[in-house]
């Protein structure tokens, strides 16, 4: 049984159909891509599998670990183990990286069963993995997202990924605004914590950062319906003839 | 019923008698103020006669004043001939006898802000001897403060022990005709707290009215004084974070601060009282006067306060800077529910020389709340080289509260510098969703939101009083998203 079901799944924002009956199958261990242009629903599809009430699931299911996820609330479904890397993280005045951390991976631990990690063990894992993404270590103590560049911000959602180790973890749009080397950091990220068990869905725009993170899979979505899937192959496609081709198709 | 409710009771089905006011034995006047119902206040506390013609010149310019309405708050008009102005603690037969006897949703309360054992005791109001423990307590901190002179008692016990300190600075900071409810604290104030720092000695604990004995039921008008001496230090808790019920809606404190040379007085509030129900009937209206006198050279008077009960706040502690080089500091966080008000900041008076004061105000709005920042920074002509620094941030929680800002400066002094920063702010969707995303509840999420936006005055609060203070934020703003 696949990690993540999606099945005939419509939503709207405001009452504007935004996706249109999307079907997606993710194995564990596996790494989906979604590339579509502006405005065909690739970042509604991820605040609707984070549980973002603003949108409305209209239609369809989604199982996750064979329970249904609409059924569960945000945090539950991130106690479980779905990870949102947000395309525009927010800021926290006031409450220090580290210690908003703790407080959510204590929530996580505890929703496993497992014991809440002493200080001096959660200090140790943080800078592992601070490390680990190459983020600069000082950010730990800073007010969350407070003031930090585009490209800080994006390596503050992996370097969180990196904490709390979840099983499915959607990427939005994770490479939008980062130069070379801070693309390459972030996909040295996710590559490192590729495994079996764990899945991914990458959401961009563009190609580029495929190259780093290869998928196995790659689905082009237009106007709310995935109009088209195969291999990583397909992403080059995509670099080379533009969306034009397939918003005639979804016309 | 309490007690006092129904001897008052008593009293008003017998209709009025003429002559109860030189009845001493009474417990308690029926409503109503007069010069006799002074003249009765003073002799009961047995009081000096200098006091006594204190407080009446108090009373005689309070009838000429009017209520101020500048606020930006309403309520109805207050009828204070309907106001009981003396009346005796309770006895302790009539008082609980253990915690099992008081309201278990004040219990409750008390257990989750974590509140020992034997000040929930205390501040339930149980009877002494249940008690017996905390007082002990309570009695040798008092002797370990007596051996390096300071001086930590009732406002009445000062009166009898050291008329003297209390003649000299009384009324001194907020002159009794100050403004229509500080006049009104003057002429009929009960009870309060005293404290005198010698020269030199640095206070060794923080002075909390948890240790203070012999207070209870210090009534709605309660005075209080600190006078810390050359090169002192102090540092004054005031309030609980566990919430305060009384049957006075209206309440009219004086605090008035002195340090002289070289002194330091630190100020702390936890101000609880009850709000009233969601649509803001019963509860507290807090009018209070505070104001501190940074009278010496190199002085430093610093006022922190967490205001999050009472239906009416209207309270402005204020520093004024005389003394060269001296330094003024307030910070606030004041949050307002329900159908809650608070109209609430600060004045610095800067008139030494290279005077500095510091202005963070935090306020949240939730609910139907309304809440007003009102501040006064005043450089007077002899205060060379004065600077200021103000940070007024609002948050608003939900789409049907409310959040002013009312800044005042009046710089005449052109070698000054201040500095207003202001903000306003939600709590966004936004980031709640991001903090659930991380696996933290929504409460947690809100908690954890909100104390970052407090976190610059949570830290000049006294450790102990800085967890209890957002323990209590949690629970006040508990249900206000979502």
């Amino acid at each position: 049984m696949a990690l993540l079901e999606i099945r005939n799944l419509h939503a709207s924002v405001e009452g504007a159909e935004i996706l249109k009956g999307i079907d997606l199958s993710i194995e564990a261990g596996r790494v989906h891509a979604i590339m579509g242009p502006n405005g065909s629903g690739k970042s509604t599809l991820a605040k609707v599998l984070a549980g973002d009430e603003r949108y409305q699931v209209t239609g369809g299911e989604i199982l996750y670990r064979g329970k249904n996820l609409l059924d569960l609330a945000p945090e539950e479904r991130a106690r479980d183990g779905v990870f949102l890397g947000f395309q525009y993280p927010v800021e926290i005045p006031g409450v220090s990286n580290t210690y908003f951390l703790k407080a959510a991976l204590n929530a996580i631990r505890k929703y496993r069963g497992e014991s809440e990690l002493d200080a001096m063990e959660f200090l140790q894992l943080i800078r592992e993995r601070a490390k680990a993404v190459k983020l600069d270590e000082s950010l730990l103590q800073r007010p969350v997202n407070e003031g930090f560049s585009g490209g800080e911000k994006k390596r503050n959602e992996i370097f969180q990924l990196a904490v709390l180790e979840p099983m499915m973890a959607i990427l939005d749009e994770t490479d939008s605004g980062l130069d070379i080397d801070a693309l390459k950091t972030v996909a040295d990220g996710v590559n490192a914590m590729r495994d079996a068990e764990r899945a991914f869905l990458v959401i961009t725009h563009y190609q580029r950062l495929l190259n780093y993170i290869v998928p196995d899979e790659v689905h082009v979505l237009v106007n709310g319906r995935i109009v088209k899937s195969g291999g990583k192959e397909l992403a080059e496609e995509l670099e080379r003839s533009g969306y034009a081709l397939f918003e005639e198709a979804a016309a | 019923m309490s007690a006092t409710t129904k001897t008052l009771d008593e009293l008003n089905s017998r209709g009025y008698e003429a002559g109860f006011v030189t009845d001493i034995e009474q417990d308690t006047v029926p409503p109503g103020l007069s010069e006799d119902v002074i003249r009765f206040i003073s002799a009961k506390k047995e009081e000096p006669e200098w006091l006594l013609e204190w407080r009446l010149e108090a009373y005689r310019k309070w009838l000429e004043m009017t209520e101020p309405n500048w606020a930006h708050v309403r309520h109805g008009p207050i009828d204070f001939q309907a106001i009981s102005y003396f009346s005796q603690p309770k006895r302790d037969e009539d008082a609980p006898q253990s915690l099992d006897d008081i309201d278990p949703k004040i219990k409750d309360t008390y257990d989750r802000l974590g509140i020992p054992l034997h000040e929930q005791q205390m501040l339930a109001g149980v009877a002494v001897d249940a008690v017996f423990d905390s007082v002990s307590v309570a009695t040798s901190y008092k002797e370990k403060l007596k051996e390096k002179g300071i001086v930590f008692c009732s406002m009445s016990e000062a009166v009898r022990e050291h008329p003297e300190l209390v003649r000299k600075y009384l009324g001194t900071v907020v002159p009794s005709n100050d403004n229509f409810f500080a006049a009104l604290n003057s002429a009929v104030f009960t009870d309060g707290s005293f404290v005198f720092i010698p020269k030199g000695v640095r206070c060794p604990m923080e002075l909390s009215t948890y240790f203070r004995i012999n207070a209870a039921n210090t009534g709605q008008f309660e005075r209080t004084l600190i006078v810390a001496e050359d090169a002192s230090y102090v540092s004054y808790l005031e309030g609980c974070t566990a919430p305060m019920r009384d049957e006075n809606q209206l309440h009219a404190a004086v605090v008035e601060l002195v340090a002289l040379d070289d002194a330091q007085i630190k100020y702390s509030t936890v101000q609880n009282w009850y709000p009233g129900d969601e649509e803001g009937r019963g509860g507290i209206y807090n009018f209070v006067t505070k104001r501190g006198l940074c009278k010496g050279r190199n002085s430093k008077i610093s006022w922190t306060q967490v205001e999050t009960g009472s239906a009416i706040t209207w309270k402005y502690p204020s520093c004024v800077l005389r003394g060269d080089n001296s330094v003024g500091e307030f910070y606030s966080v004041a949050v307002t529910r329900a159908r809650q008000q608070a109209d609430t900041g600060t004045k610095m008076i800067h008139m030494g020389k290279n005077t500095r004061s510091t202005i963070v105000s935090k306020g949240i709005s939730a609910g139907r709340g309304e809440q007003s920042y009102r501040g006064l920074v005043r450089v007077t002509p002899t205060a060379s080289n004065a600077r200021n620094y103000s940070q007024c941030d609002s948050m608003l929680m939900g789409d049907q509260c409310g959040a002013h800002t009312f800044p005042y400066i009046d710089v005449q002094n052109p070698t000054a510098q201040i500095e207003h920063e202001a903000t306003t702010s939600k709590i966004g969707e936004d980031q709640i969703l991001y903090c659930n995303q991380r696996g933290i509840s929504t409460e947690d999420a809100v908690s954890l939101i909100v104390n970052g936006f407090c976190k610059e005055v949570f830290r000049t609060l006294p450790m102990e009083f800085a967890v209890e203070a957002q323990k209590l934020l949690e629970i006040t703003l508990e249900d206000s998203v979502g």
